[in-house]
């Protein structure tokens, strides 16, 4: 065993001071010393570490930071440097798995596939492919999402393809197709290598993405350290280092931003010249932020005016600014709304495009990004407008397919519509990959029931039998990364490569390979009778979906796995124009917005209707941003007599979703084996509740047992990390998160609310 | 002049579109996002409501006869299912039309007598049955599909 250093205990890793380029250092740790090793990068969040597996005698011994990797210059974090044991996990699926008398039994491919063909053949002759959903995730490659979004939309044609980003990305992608006309971060990682100040929404990123907050520690020890402005109702890690820290009352996100908006504008701290020249909408963002004053803003948040101030200062006058939000944001009330207005904060400054100015739209998961991009959620492949006729036509003869196999006369199902079409029994088949809403989704106790419904076909493809493969009725194991080839994309569009390392385990078999044979057994055909899907390796799949990407933003046609190979990772877009990949976007400040170009015509921020093609073609912005306003409104569930808490939910730096990998991984289980309930010294003392002590958390919806952690809150919220589950532990002792949280989400982007709901809380 | 009495005529229309809203929002309360959305434009048109009560008054007195003409029943009672939900947002949606017309209505005569408040109430409110009315058939498109085609 030798590591570079004790990640554990030492999160961050030493510090190495800058200012305009990053110094490297390079974090390993193996078990045993390598026979060789292979390029890859890390998978267990959204910063797409480049990493080099470490292998030896054909199994994964450990890896190392690749150094000359853009997103992380050879820094892993706990995540990266000890996740990959789970993959040589003892409890590894290795054989199909059906259901049979009420019980899970082995299986061969042969049967397994056959049975998912030959209901889903019967549900399309009976009921058309709309009652045929896919639930997918976070984790795939892009080789993978785009077999999956083409065999879905061009094959099957059903409009019910979404999955475990809805839960993590959909208000990203939303606010950015709303603000620039299409989905695209406009900036980079390296924009925090000289920025003057950032601004972190909602976005606990020391425990999220540790290298990303490494970077950000690495200035604050340099000369010309960036100020800090965090926004969380907690004193995370994060907020620990922030110049101001405002901590808002849950689901306030938008009253305090506008707020800050307001004082830019009453400071006349603002752009005058970008806003007339690029941009759209600034009077009604006026108008509508005028009322909030920090007064007003301190009154109905909790957040003193004057440390309001002193953010809308810092804000106001850096030269330059990095904002980034996250599920504080996005899964919180009025999620959309708020994310657009970290949006208008750059667009009124005129901060975009240019280095040092970045807005992170972040996402959770490491592979969202390429769901959204591939078209295996509810967006169209290259972040085309399911509204626009010349797009669905594009699309079809790529395909080669009739236009109208493509649905598209409402927008795609969202996730949370998928479950309740499940539940009302008009979908008959769910096909779940790679994610575990079992314990993700909120209200698990409706999740449950819906799984296990009679006439519900639940497939789920994973590595591990997960709370959810539990309940399915096929389970088909899988290969997982370091075990199949593939290529995914980090949140500041860096591409990157990551090669089979190893086998995978028994007839474990990539996700990639399992779509292929479902559209080969199910005959899927062009409009020449040809095989639909004309690729059947990785790379063919990957160069496909560069045709597919071509002339889009998300342009991927000057990559290939040969360029990919060897080096860093790339930003697309990469084409003929910029061959090396692409640090901003907007850099012309020319936008998105042509209505012939644009991902969306846009929506009501208020109640997420979709605006129609032709009131945005009478008002075409042209490439100008978009500003769009939102007044505050109040959550749907408020505390009250009987559930007087707030409660709110989050991540801790050891775990990854449901620690079906993280849990696996003995160094990170034994840092954080149990969850917990963190509330405030005031509302511990009125429950009589001391440290360690268990505590039952209890909503409308259900009710959780786990030990007490005081302090480091704001005194009437309660919160708890949503990692853990039943998968280790009794599941009739009921201790995951989402037990309490609330079935609703946000009107435009469709994320579900996980930030906010009323409990209550007692010693157990 | 009639003004009165077509006022009262929209009045009638914001309040039974106030009361239609709220009794989808808690008959299709297992649609969650039906529920809050209904709810939420209940209070809008119940807004709309307020905002009527100084022009009730101001033209009150030049109400013609024979108001009750002017009203009539637009929605009776929720239906049940994934094909009443839609028919009851298809019933919402032609209360949107009947409450935006009469708003038009109104508004030509706001014109026509100056009276700068009203216009701007007009427009105010007419701008928001759009958002109603532009809600409910994103709504209503999203759901016939799934309603009339795949399920039993
Ligand atoms: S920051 Fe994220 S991508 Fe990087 S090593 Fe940690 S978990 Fe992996």
């Amino acid at each position: 065993m030798s590591e570079t250093r004790n990640a554990i205990q030492d999160i961050w890793g030493p510090r190495t001071p800058y200012h305009g380029a990053w110094p490297v250092r390079e974090d390993e740790r193996v078990t045993e010393t390598p026979d060789h090793w292979v390029q890859s990068a890390c998978v267990l969040c959204s910063n797409g570490c480049g990493l080099d597996i470490g292998v030896k005698d054909g199994r994964i011994v450990g890896v190392r930071g690749r150094v000359n990797d853009r997103v992380n210059h050879g820094r892993l974090g706990p995540k990266g440097l000890h996740g990959w044991e789970a993959n040589h996990s003892s409890d590894r699926l290795t054989k199909p798995l059906i259901r049979r008398n009420g019980q899970l039994e082995e299986a061969s491919w042969d049967e397994a596939m056959r049975l998912i063909v030959e209901r889903s053949q019967e549900l399309i002759r009976q009921h058309t492919a709309s009652a045929i959903g896919f639930y997918t995730s976070g984790q795939l490659f892009i080789e993978e999402y785009y077999t999956l979004g083409v065999l879905g939309k061009a094959g099957l044609g059903t409009p019910h393809m979404d999955g475990n980003t809805r839960l993590c990305t959909a208000t990203a992608g939303a606010a950015l197709k709303i603000s620039f006309g299409t989905d695209g971060q406009p900036g980079s990682y390296n924009d925090l290598n000289t920025t003057e100040a950032v601004l972190l929404v909602g976005h606990n990123m020391a425990s999220q993405q540790t290298v990303l907050w490494t970077r950000i520690l690495d200035r604050l020890a340099g000369p010309n350290p960036p100020q800090l402005v965090v926004i969380d109702p907690r004193r995370t890690y994060t907020a620990e280092k922030a110049t101001v820290h405002l901590a808002p009352r849950a689901g306030t996100n938008l009253a305090v931003l506008n707020g800050l908006i307001n004082l830019l504008i009453e400071a006349d701290q603002i752009d005058h010249a970008f806003i007339k020249a690029h941009t759209v909408g600034f009077a009604e963002l006026r108008k509508t932020v005028e009322k909030w004053t920090p007064e007003r803003v301190e009154h109905l948040t909790g957040v003193p005016a004057e440390k309001l101030l002193a953010a809308a200062r810092i804000l106001g006058t850096s030269k330059t600014l990095v904002s980034t939000a996250l599920q504080g944001v996005y899964q919180s009330m009025q999620a959309t709304a708020a994310a657009v207005q970290i949006n208008n904060i750059h667009l009124i400054r005129g901060l975009i495009g240019t280095p040092g100015n970045a807005i992170l739209q972040m996402n959770g998961q490491p592979t969202s990004q390429n769901t959204r991009e591939c078209g295996a959620d509810g967006d169209l492949p290259g972040f085309r407008n399911w509204d626009n006729p010349d797009h669905i036509e594009e699309l079809a003869r790529l395909w080669n397919v009739h236009p109208d196999k493509i649905p598209h006369w409402a927008p795609p199902t969202h996730a949370m519509q998928i479950w309740r079409y499940c539940e009302t029994g008009s979908i008959k088949l769910l096909w779940i990959q790679a994610t575990n809403p079992a314990v993700s989704m909120p209200e698990l106790a409706r999740i449950r029931r819906i799984l296990q419904q009679k006439d519900l076909l639940v497939v789920v493809q994973d590595a591990f039998l997960t709370e959810t493969a539990k309940l399915a009725d096929v389970v088909l194991p899988t290969a997982i990364w370091g075990e199949k080839t593939g290529t995914f994309t980090n949140t500041d569009r860096t591409v990157h490569i990551s090669y089979q390392a190893i086998n995978p385990p028994g007839e474990a078999r990539a996700d990639f390979d399992i779509f292929l044979d479902y559209a080969r057994r199910m005959d899927f055909r062009d409009k020449d009778g040809q095989p639909l899907i004309k690729w059947s390796t990785p790379e063919e799949a990957f160069e496909a979906w560069k045709a597919c990407s071509k002339g889009r933003p998300c342009d991927y046609s000057g990559l290939s796995y040969e360029k990919l190979t060897g080096g860093s990772g790339i930003q697309w877009p990469c084409n003929e124009q910029h061959p090396d990949g692409t640090e901003h976007l907007y850099t012309d400040h020319q936008f998105n917005t042509h209505a012939d170009y644009c991902e969306t015509y846009g929506y009501d921020l208020v109640t997420g209707a979709e605006k129609q093609p032709e009131e945005y073609k009478a008002n075409d912005p042209k490439g100008n941003a978009i500003i769009l306003a939102a007044d505050y409104e109040p959550p749907h569930e408020e505390p009250d007599a009987e559930y007087p808490l707030w409660f709110t939910t989050g991540r801790i730096v050891y775990h990854f979703h449901t620690r079906t990998k993280t849990g696996r991984a003995r160094a990170l289980q034994e840092a954080a084996p149990e969850g917990f309930v963190q509330l405030s010294a005031e509302d511990a003392a009125r429950h009589g509740i001391a440290a360690g002590d268990l505590v039952t958390v209890e909503s409308r919806r259900g009710k959780v047992t786990e030990p007490a952690r005081i302090g480091d809150i704001e005194p009437g919220l309660v919160f708890m990390p949503f990692h853990y589950g039943y998968w280790d532990h009794d599941e009739h002792d009921k201790r995951a998160a989402n037990e309490l949280t609330l079935t609703e989400w946000d009107p435009v982007s469709k994320q579900p609310h996980f930030k906010y709901a009323a409990v209550r809380i007692r010693k157990a | 002049m009639h003004l009165g009495n077509y006022l009262g005529l929209l009045d009638n229309s914001e309040k039974q579109i106030t009361k239609a809203f709220a009794q989808v929002s808690r008959h299709h309360k297992d649609e969650p996002d039906i529920e809050q959305m209904c709810q939420k434009l209940s209070a809008w048109s119940r807004e709309h409501q307020g905002k009527l009560v100084p022009y009730l008054q101001r033209y009150a007195e030049q109400q013609s006869t024979e108001p009750a003409r002017l009203k009539h029943e637009l929605f009776s009672a929720p239906r049940s299912g994934s094909l009443g939900l839609i028919r009851d947002l298809h019933d919402l949606w032609l209360l949107t039309q009947e409450v935006q017309l009469s708003w038009t209505v109104i508004q030509q005569a706001a014109l026509a007598l100056r009276d700068e408040d009203l216009k701007a109430t007009c427009a105010f409110c007419s701008a928001r049955t759009k958002r109603q009315t532009d809600w409910l058939l994103g709504r209503i498109k999203q759901a016939a599909p799934q309603a009339l085609v795949v399920a039993d």
